[in-house]
């Protein structure tokens, strides 16, 4: 038994350490000063691809993402913990995309992957925290949806079983194949780095890389050994231009400011026994406690 | 074209809970909805999905729904995805709303993009704010008056966003539970029903997705309605010291909260968790022990009405926002705390 798996995946600015500097004076995001990373949950969609690879070898793990260029970063990053190949789609024209146009420019590359039985993405990126994009996606390929997928129970030839993780709670659910899982945190952690794949993927380049690169003769001795991510624009793709981008996004974005809270003049303490008694004191008083 | 019966109504679809009953958060977003279709002189409606909803009526009342449309299956309950999305799809179609709002829970979060994506309308995920303004289009020369001001942490919690859906209908959001106010109406009317017929808004393929298990743990912590929150952060140091916490919040009658850092150093469970990832409270008194106040923290906690904040670093953000910034050590302060809450309380 093998199986086509279609791992969705995004390269976002690190959120969760955001220093001083991410943010310029006007209020805008100093992109440049945050590193791009592998959104976290689309690693647990990895490992969860790669894991029914572990038990059905011949299984074809296939990662696609959405970016400019240098996205194609986490497609190899893929490809050496495992992933067999990838995509990239980039184009001018996919600039601005809110989650309806983003989720019908992935849903058209994935169209062109048909077929497949499963396609996973992360629960959500860590840029946005919308978790739209799967459940759009999915309905835009006309499938049913899995979200918060856990762990893969059980997978046969024509259906899967997926536990889910819920607010206070896991759900097993069963469904047959193709499906679109989105993959929770509490999913499995993907498995690190494979030395012999980092030594074969390392010169993977798209195409736009290649070209990037010309200048850099010392690439250009590997050029026959280079393994080639495909790298597809709008011309690709069975797209209506119209629903792509900025254009194709009914969200716009009216204003962006930083985040003000309302100073206080708060009143200073010490730890001083004092400082406390009078403290408790008052909040007794004024019914605030008590 | 616009269809002349309809009306441009507010829509809550309201959630069923695992005990069967309307959640809170939908309560809330009709209370939210009530005061949108006030100011828009519109009417509030609402759609309730379930297997038993016999008591439903009882329980949107007193929160001033206008309609009410219920669709009522053994197989509508639990959730899944599709059939719910169908009739609400089918629905919104038919009513055309101005405005559709959702609880941004598990089922409100995998329904919601759905529906929109379905309707090819725009959404806006976990709104902490929602406001009636204006636009000028300036390219196309198009005025917009009364747009939805869907208002929104992006970017981790370190930005706000203010988000728009001018030319697509409904303008969909949906809001986590504890943001909007509750609030009963002074003298709620009963609303107009309609059962609808389940057969004719349901597709065939919609039951594909099969229920083979449920484990649903009784609701152990909920510190979102608490009056009193004593939170910890990774300033705490350990899991010993956090104890401490839970001796002073025993004292006073309060609830433990916590921030995400120390709920990731393992301090406390994730269900105490305030902040963009965790809860939102508005308490009467927040006591901050050990908290730093990232963004993401005061956005959860921001609107308690006094905030006592324990740290040993004096310019810790959260003083900035403090009523009462103690510069100490959170072992050194908790214990006296209690010694004199216990002198002084009766």
């Amino acid at each position: 038994m093998s199986f086509r798996i279609l791992v969705l995946v995004k390269q976002v600015p690190d959120t969760r350490n955001v220093g001083e500097d991410a943010m310029k004076a006007d209020g805008t995001v100093n992109r440049g000063a945050l590193p791009a990373i592998f959104n976290p949950e689309d690693m647990n969609a990895l490992e969860m691809a790669l894991k029914v690879k572990d038990y059905h070898p011949d299984t074809e793990v296939i990662v696609m993402t959405m970016g400019p260029t240098r996205a194609a970063d986490i497609i190899r990053e893929s490809m050496y913990r495992g992933a067999d190949d990838g995509y990239l789609l980039t184009d001018r024209k996919f600039a601005g995309s809110d989650t309806l146009a983003t989720s019908y420019t992935l849903a058209a590359g994935a169209r062109k992957l048909q077929p497949f039985d499963v396609l996973i993405a992360g629960r959500q990126a860590i840029d946005g925290d919308t978790a739209q994009v799967g459940p759009q996606v999915a309905e835009k390929l006309k499938l049913p949806q899995i979200t918060y997928a856990e762990n893969i129970e059980k997978i046969s030839k024509t259906k899967i079983t997926v536990k889910r993780r819920l607010d206070r709670g896991v759900e097993e659910v069963a469904v047959k194949m193709p499906v679109v899982l989105t993959a929770h945190s509490s999913a499995d952690p993907c498995r690190p780095r494979n030395a012999k794949r980092l030594l074969k993927f390392k010169n993977a380049r798209t195409i736009g890389e290649l070209q990037n690169e010309t200048e850099d003769y010392t690439n250009m001795g590997n050029a026959k050994s280079v393994h080639k991510i495909s790298e597809w624009t709008v011309d690709d793709l069975d797209i209506n231009p119209e629903n792509l981008g900025l254009q194709g996004s009914p969200t716009k974005v009216k204003k962006i400011e930083n985040v003000v809270f309302k100073q206080k003049d708060s009143v200073k303490l010490s730890e001083s026994d004092e400082d406390i008694e009078k403290l408790m004191k008052d909040l007794i008083t004024s019914h605030v406690i008590g | 074209m616009k269809n002349p019966l309809t009306v441009n109504n507010i829509f809550v679809y309201c959630e069923i809970s695992e005990e069967g009953k309307v959640a809170d958060v939908s309560l809330q977003l009709l209370t939210k909805g009530r005061q949108l279709a006030g100011e828009l002189g519109v009417k509030l409606e609402a759609v309730v999905i379930g297997s038993d909803l016999g008591d439903t009526v009882k329980e949107v009342k007193p929160y001033g729904v206008d309609i009410l449309h219920l669709a009522e299956d053994k197989r509508l309950f639990p959730y899944t995805t599709l059939p719910h999305a169908s009739i609400v799809s089918k629905l919104f179609k038919e009513r055309e709303p101005e405005i559709a709002l959702l609880g941004a829970t598990p089922t409100g979060r995998d329904l919601a993009p759905r529906v929109a994506s379905t309707l090819k309308c725009g959404l806006t995920a976990d709104c902490t704010s929602l406001v009636f303004g204006d636009h000028h289009d300036k390219k196309r020369d198009v005025k917009y008056e009364n747009l939805l001001y869907q208002i929104r942490p992006a970017f981790g919690g370190n930005i706000i966003a203010t988000i728009i859906n001018p030319d697509t209908r409904p303008q969909m959001a949906t809001v986590r539970e504890g943001v909007m106010k509750l609030e009963k109406v002074s003298a709620p009317k009963d609303p107009e029903v309609y059962n609808l017929n389940v057969e004719e808004y349901v597709n065939k393929g919609d039951f594909v997705i099969d229920i083979v298990e449920r484990h649903i743990e009784e609701k152990k912590v909920n510190i979102t309605g608490s009056q009193i929150i004593v939170s910890g952060g990774y300033g705490v140091g350990s899991a010993a010291n956090f104890k401490l916490l839970y001796e002073l919040a025993d004292v006073l009658g309060a609830d433990v909260g916590a921030s995400r850092a120390a709920v990731d150093a393992g301090f406390t469970e994730h269900e105490r968790q305030v902040g963009q990832t965790g809860v939102t409270v508005r308490p009467k008194l927040y006591i901050a022990c050990g908290i730093s106040g990232a963004v993401q923290h005061r956005a959860g906690m921001e609107h308690s009405a006094k905030i006592i904040s324990i740290n040993p670093d004096a310019e810790a953000p959260i003083n900035q926002i403090a009523d009462y910034a103690i510069n100490g050590k959170v072992e050194e302060v908790l214990p006296k705390m209690i010694k004199y809450y216990r002198k002084y309380a009766k």
